[in-house]
């Protein structure tokens, strides 16, 4: 995995939870969104359709639409404003 | 009560506000947010088991959240709150929703609309502004204010908005490391702007106490600074501007808060066809209304940042007083003496909203110089240069036009981001105003949806 692009400040003391970014298992916490559970895990969450270019949300608040993730179940889900659930399985178009 | 059907979209400040006043008179209205809590953005709450106390996620503003939560928490059972909902669609008299992450609609006939919508960053493209760490200043905010982190380990705060030093603030006080504030408004702008704003009291001094804090801490702090480029490989690694004496100069940063200024939600209230007007200071255009939020069509109604930006105190109070016009044109009881003296507090706030209009100058020749091969619409990978080249061949000197041309503003976020620089790279490249460069129309659905399976319940 490349360096995280969030960093936790405060609100550690949540249950932890388990997810799979791109095939690779990594740890969330409760409340986390999925865009949360995958940057500070990661620095992208999607390539864009049109140039391939890495994309890592924006408004964070269900606006820009630049953080849909593909889920293993074949849905699509809207990152900064899903939350994220155990053994959740995200694609960010970008390979392992 | 009378049997009718209020529908208020939005539970901010606005939102709570204009519900509480209908439940107060009698009333059971509904009130639709697809955000998972009320308070909306400014108030938003955290998720349950985080356990920062209010006076830490709001600072100053912590009395005013507690009082906001607690108004609408105080509503449980009085209204009929569908939060995690989207109004997608308002055609015929009808609201159409969709629960959030499913395929959950409903449709709902109403008698009378409030529209509260809020607002969101009004951003201008600069090359590498879509890489990874590149975030607006809100969503900077929402990163810390509701999920406790910070967008990267070492930021940049810039662009010109009353937002640039408070989240700046809000951030190293959590312990972030911030690199730089760059502010593209000249001091200058803050100074001729004082008169209005030291009628904003409090507000006015607040600002002052973030600039002088971080200036107490050592932060780098510029203004007067134009954004030339974010530079990096898998993300941002330095901010590359220029200074007030045209100096180009760099930042190293591993993330970028940015934004100038907010921009109103307007897409439900063009669906129910209210029509707009042009507001020369925000450089926008906000939906018709009368200063109590009366709009032109019949029973529908606007307030909060969703109507014009005009900030969360007036947010409360045009709630309020969009909710007492509902009441009077539906010969309900209400109270008038009320209504007169939130319309005078109204007119005093739109008086300070001129000083912040002044003192966070949009800067319109880095929004009008945009590089041609600058990424303007985000969604379908447009640049400025292929935008400008179809205005030129295909003649499109509006942005409905430009839109029907090109890909422009067709993506899936409807031009919410693309908009404002769209508009002004209409406007340079046609020598227009920004008035006549027009606006964007909301199309439904306002956000996307899943296809529709079948017909609905
Ligand atoms: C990200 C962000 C951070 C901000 N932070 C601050 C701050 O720290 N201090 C400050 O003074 N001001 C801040 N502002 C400005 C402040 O939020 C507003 O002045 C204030 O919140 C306006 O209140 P409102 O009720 O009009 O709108 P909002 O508080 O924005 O509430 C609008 C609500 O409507 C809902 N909504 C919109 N469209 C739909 C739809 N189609 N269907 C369902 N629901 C919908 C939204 O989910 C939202 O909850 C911020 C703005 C943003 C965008
Ligand atoms: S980051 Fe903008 S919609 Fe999710």
């Amino acid at each position: 995995m490349p360096p995280s692009q969030f960093t936790r400040l405060a609100e550690r003391e949540r249950r932890r939870l388990t997810l799979t970014i791109d095939g690779a298992a990594v740890t969330a916490l409760e409340g986390d969104t999925l865009l949360t559970a995958i940057l500070t895990n990661a620095r992208r969450v999607r390539a864009n359709e049109f140039d391939r270019k890495p994309r890592a949300g924006f408004c964070l608040m269900g606006a820009c639409q630049d953080c849909w993730v593909e889920l293993g179940n074949g849905d699509r889900a809207r990152a900064c404003t899903t939350f994220v659930a155990e053994g959740m399985d995200v694609r960010t178009g970008g390979g392992s | 009560m009378t049997g009718e059907t209020i529908v208020i979209v939005g539970a901010g400040p606005a939102g709570t506000r204009a519900a509480e006043t209908l439940v107060r008179a009698g009333l059971r209205p509904v009130v639709i947010d697809e955000a998972p809590f009320s308070g909306g953005q400014i108030y938003r709450r955290q998720p349950p088991g985080f356990t920062r106390p209010p006076e830490s996620l709001y600072g100053f503003e912590a009395g005013k959240a507690k009082s906001v939560h607690a108004a609408f928490d105080a509503l449980s059972g009085k209204v009929d709150y569908r939060p995690d909902t989207l109004v997608w669609e308002i055609r015929d008299g009808k609201v159409h929703t969709i629960a959030n992450g499913s395929n959950a609609r409903a449709q709902l006939p109403y008698d009378a609309l409030i529209l509260a919508t809020g607002a969101m960053d009004r951003v201008i493209p600069f090359p590498g502004w879509t890489l990874p760490g590149v975030y607006t200043l809100g969503g900077a905010q929402i990163a810390l204010k509701f999920q406790g982190c910070g967008i990267g380990s070492k930021v940049v705060f810039a662009g010109s908005s009353p937002l640039l030093t408070l989240v700046a603030y809000q951030y190293a006080k959590a312990g972030a490391t911030v690199a730089a504030v760059i502010d593209t408004a000249p001091f200058a702008a803050k100074l001729q702007a004082l008169p209005d704003l030291a009628r904003g009291g409090a507000t006015f001094a607040k600002g002052l106490y973030y600039t002088a804090w971080l200036k107490m801490r050592g932060i780098p702090m510029f203004s007067g600074a134009t954004l030339v480029r974010a530079e990096g490989e898998q993300g941002i690694a330095r901010l590359v501007w220029r200074g007030a004496g045209g100096d180009e100069r760099s930042t190293d940063c591993d993330a970028l808060g940015f934004g100038f200024g907010l921009k109103s939600e307007t897409q439900l209230a063009d669906l129910v066809g209210v029509p707009f007007v042009f507001d020369e200071g925000q450089r926008q255009f906000v939906p018709q209304a009368d200063p109590a939020g009366r709009t032109p069509v019949k029973s529908v109604y606007v307030c909060g940042d969703g109507a014009g930006i005009r900030g969360a105190d007036a947010a409360e109070l045009a709630g309020e007083r969009a909710a007492l016009a509902l009441l009077a044109d539906r010969n309900l009881p209400h109270d008038r003496g009320r209504a007169a003296s939130i319309d005078a507090s109204l007119a005093r706030l739109a008086r300070f909203r001129r000083g912040i209009e002044r003192a966070f100058p949009f800067p319109e020749a880095m929004a009008r110089a945009v590089a041609d091969e600058t990424v303007v619409c985000r969604c379908e990978a447009v640049t400025a240069g292929e935008a400008r080249k179809w205005m030129r061949e295909l003649g499109a000197r509006e942005l409905n036009r430009l839109k029907a041309f090109s890909r422009v503003g067709m993506g899936r976020c409807q031009g919410r981001v693309c908009g404002t620089p769209i508009a002004e790279i209409v406007a340079q490249e046609c020598g227009l105003g920004l008035e006549q460069a027009g606006r964007l129309r909301g199309q439904p659905p306002v956000k996307p949806i899943p296809l529709d399976p079948g017909p609905e319940e």
